[in-house]
């Protein structure tokens, strides 16, 4: 299958970032087409397009701005979700920082789609230069008269703010980034009401994730079917495959979906040399693993839920064979309790002791129920959690105890981690601590259930 | 919605009464600073973030006046405000470095060789985990990925990426760092700034550098490059359509499968208009 750039197709240029740049490259003429057209016809061409929602979920974008209630006079929000952040997914930073006109110009064929005169592109505030070329883009719109008052005199007006977050990665989840927005802790809010109701101040709202925001301008100039003739028959248009760990050349290769991981790793020169697949996670580390047996699943989201995982954001984190599964999956689980939240008890307290429990089994002092403690753990979690961070963080161990048994078996027969974390380093070293999970159990540990 | 106007109206020089032990001028310029951010939003609240990292760009970690100045600007309580700056990892509770040197030790960087790099680092500086040089310069962090998973390992200073990273190269960039040498990250500004600085920029007051250094590293590019060498290219719009149009019946606003942005969990969720809300189960 070739690659397809689109969003990608004005990164290599000089200064690619610059407005300039992006009209040079044809930028701004969905907008100009999307002004002529009544903002209905422009939710049903997103519709028809199939976009889904690109944030993980693949929730079908124009759906989602079909569900706001009929204009009652009232504001009404888009919110950009740019605060990427689940572990392996790297695609909507290197999008903002080579070409945020592409974002800007999708916010505001959305914000003229939905009836929205005030957007907001929420970034994570650890990123500081893709929050400076964010500014900066906005700034140069408002000059062209892309944002702001009547733009090309089409009577519509726009505002666009863009917000930095502060660190914390349940501010991914869409209502939790609301009370973010509105200079709250992050915490996810019950739904219903859903956003499209009750989002932003009690106002309907939209919240988009970047990369669906900024594949709408292509869709409105070239037409629906143009972005529906890329991908499967459900999965379609082009996406960001974003490729990482033991790969030769890692990076982002934007694809019709559909694409396997064995015609990626082909583009990008296989696993790391002299290495072999040992496991790999489709969609970022809330989706349960993958090995080589799946090196021909279809990446859309069809093909992904029915072997078993999740297409997510198309985070392929590639782990060659002298990766120890325990390793990185307690490592993955100490994530979900720094970032859980601590609204709701099982995601609060399970992440602890999934992390408690893992610790002890990596520094060789697990016992033989641990692996079903660890299980039962997972099952009081997994349905029960407020949001989905505390589903996540079930789906790396439930998937790796099923596929690596006999590894994790190993670590609490061996008394101990039979692997050299060494070798899975990209350089020689002398670990200065034999098992990395030992060491943690102090220094990283010690934090309890809330978020810090 | 809340009301539009800090229920504390600012005043020239500040608040009324302050509670701050700021001195009059920089009262004055965090209060003409703190207004700026109110009134980017509909509701002044949304700009209690930006404000608390105005805060850290004067005091270099949220500080006690920093968290009246805040509740007074807005009108709520300095343990609302506490509340809020406990939450979020890059508000700092005590003085922080000139520079905050973090190291991914998430899983893909951690095996890729950050675990090496932290503890070679920790070794090299003599403190741990969030915990600040004698000097000042460097106070040193484990973090979360940072979303640069394909330039493995990867250290960021003052959330600049310095990626592709080393034992030598980070322990190089730490003592250029406590000489007061500049450094340039690999995608970023030209060199990197101070915390203060860097907490200012993140308070929405841009710089002027948004134009300094790259566009994109190479992994950024390795799929453009092949396209480029193997002349593909997305079809062109007169492309003859070959997918068809979802036919779809859009849930209820607002009832059970009217939002998205979680992760499925049953293959059912992957089905349009099947998925129910979150902790559905639990009930």
């Amino acid at each position: 299958m070739n690659l397809t750039p689109v969003l990608t197709d004005t990164w290599d240029k000089d200064h690619s970032w610059r407005l300039a740049t992006y009209e040079g490259a044809g930028g701004y003429a969905g907008l100009k087409k999307a002004l002529t057209m009544e903002p209905a016809d422009l939710v049903q061409a997103v519709k028809d397009s199939g976009l889904r929602g690109r944030g993980g979920a693949g929730f079908p974008t124009g759906m989602k701005w079909g569900f706001l209630p009929p204009p009652d006079g009232g504001p009404r929000y888009l919110v950009v979700n740019a605060d990427e952040s689940e572990p392996g997914t790297c695609k909507d930073i290197p999008l903002m920082l080579a070409s945020p006109q592409h974002l800007i110009e999708g916010v505001a064929i959305t914000s003229y789609a939905i009836g929205c005169d005030h957007a907001f592109i929420y970034v994570r505030g650890e990123v500081l230069h893709v929050y400076r070329r964010l500014l900066n883009a906005v700034e140069e719109a408002y000059e062209a008269g892309y944002l702001g008052k009547n733009i090309q005199g089409s009577g519509f007006d726009l505002d666009v703010t863009v917000h930095a977050g502060a660190g914390a990665y349940i501010c991914g989840e869409e209502t939790a980034l609301l009370d973010s927005l509105e200079g709250l802790r992050g915490q996810p809010r019950l739904k219903p009401p859903f956003p499209a109701v009750a989002g932003l101040y009690a106002r309907p709202t939209v919240v988009n994730n970047v990369e669906s925001i900024a594949s709408v301008p292509a869709i409105v100039a070239k037409g629906a079917d143009w972005f529906s003739s890329m991908g499967t028959e459900k999965s379609q248009g082009h996406g960001l495959f974003s490729l990482s760990g033991h790969v030769t050349r890692p990076g982002q290769y934007e694809a019709p979906l559909g694409i396997t991981l064995r015609e990626l790793l082909d583009l990008a020169g296989g696993v790391r040399a002299g290495h072999e697949l040992k496991f790999w996670t489709p969609g970022g580390s809330s989706t349960p693993i993958f090995t080589q047996d799946h090196l021909d699943v279809p990446l859309d989201y069809e093909s992904v839920g029915a072997a078993g995982s999740m297409l997510g954001t198309r985070a392929l984190q590639i782990f060659d064979e002298s990766v120890c599964v325990v390793r990185a999956v307690s490592r993955w689980t100490d994530f979900y309790a720094h970032e859980s939240c601590g609204k709701c008890t099982p995601c609060r307290e399970g992440t602890y002791w999934l992390k408690q429990v893992l610790h002890r089994i990596e520094a060789g002092e697990g016992q033989d129920s641990d692996l079903d403690l660890l299980l039962d753990l997972c099952d009081n979690i997994l349905g029960r959690a407020f949001c989905a961070l505390g589903d996540g963080a079930t789906s790396p161990i439930t998937s790796s105890v099923q596929l690596f048994r006999a590894e994790y078996q190993a670590h609490i027969d061996g008394h101990g981690c039979p692997f050299d974390p060494s070798a899975s380093a990209l350089f020689p070293y002398t670990p200065k601590t034999t098992s990395p999970g030992a060491a943690l159990v102090g220094a990283v540990g010690a934090g309890t259930g809330g978020h810090r | 919605m809340r009301a539009t106007e800090p229920a504390t109206k600012p005043v020239e020089g500040g608040p009324v009464e302050t509670r701050t032990r700021y001195d009059a001028d920089t009262l004055a310029a965090l209060t003409a600073d703190a207004t700026a951010i109110m009134e980017r939003y509909p509701d002044p609240r949304s700009g209690l973030l930006p404000m608390l990292h105005l805060v850290q760009s004067v005091d270099g970690y949220v500080s006690r006046d920093g968290i009246l100045f805040c509740a007074e600007m807005l009108g709520i309580t300095a343990a609302e405000v506490s509340a809020v700056a406990t939450f979020y990892t890059q508000y700092k509770r005590h003085p922080n470095g000139t520079y905050t040197v973090g190291v991914c030790t998430n899983t893909l960087c951690a095996v890729m060789g950050g675990d090496a790099i932290f503890d070679e680092l920790s070794d090299h500086l003599g403190v741990g985990h969030d915990e600040t040089t004698d000097d000042g310069a460097i106070t040193l962090e484990r973090i979360e990925c940072n979303a640069a998973c394909d330039y493995a390992p990867v250290v960021m200073v003052n959330w600049e990426f310095f990626d592709n990273q080393t034992p030598e190269t980070a322990t190089a960039l730490a003592d250029k760092l406590r000489l007061g040498e500049d450094v340039a990250p690999t995608r970023g500004a030209a060199s990197v700034c101070s915390f203060k600085q860097m907490s200012r920029i993140l308070a929405g007051f841009p710089d002027g550098r948004a134009d300094e250094g790259v566009g994109a590293g190479e992994p950024t590019l390795a799929g453009l490059k092949i396209a480029r060498e193997r002349g593909w290219t997305a079809p062109d719009a007169e492309a003859p359509a070959t997918g068809e149009s979802q036919a779809e019946v859009p849930p209820v606003t607002g009832a059970p499968g009217s939002s998205a942005q979680r992760q499925p969990t049953t293959p059912a969720d992957t089905e349009v208009g099947k998925d129910k809300k979150p902790g559905e189960d639990a009930k």
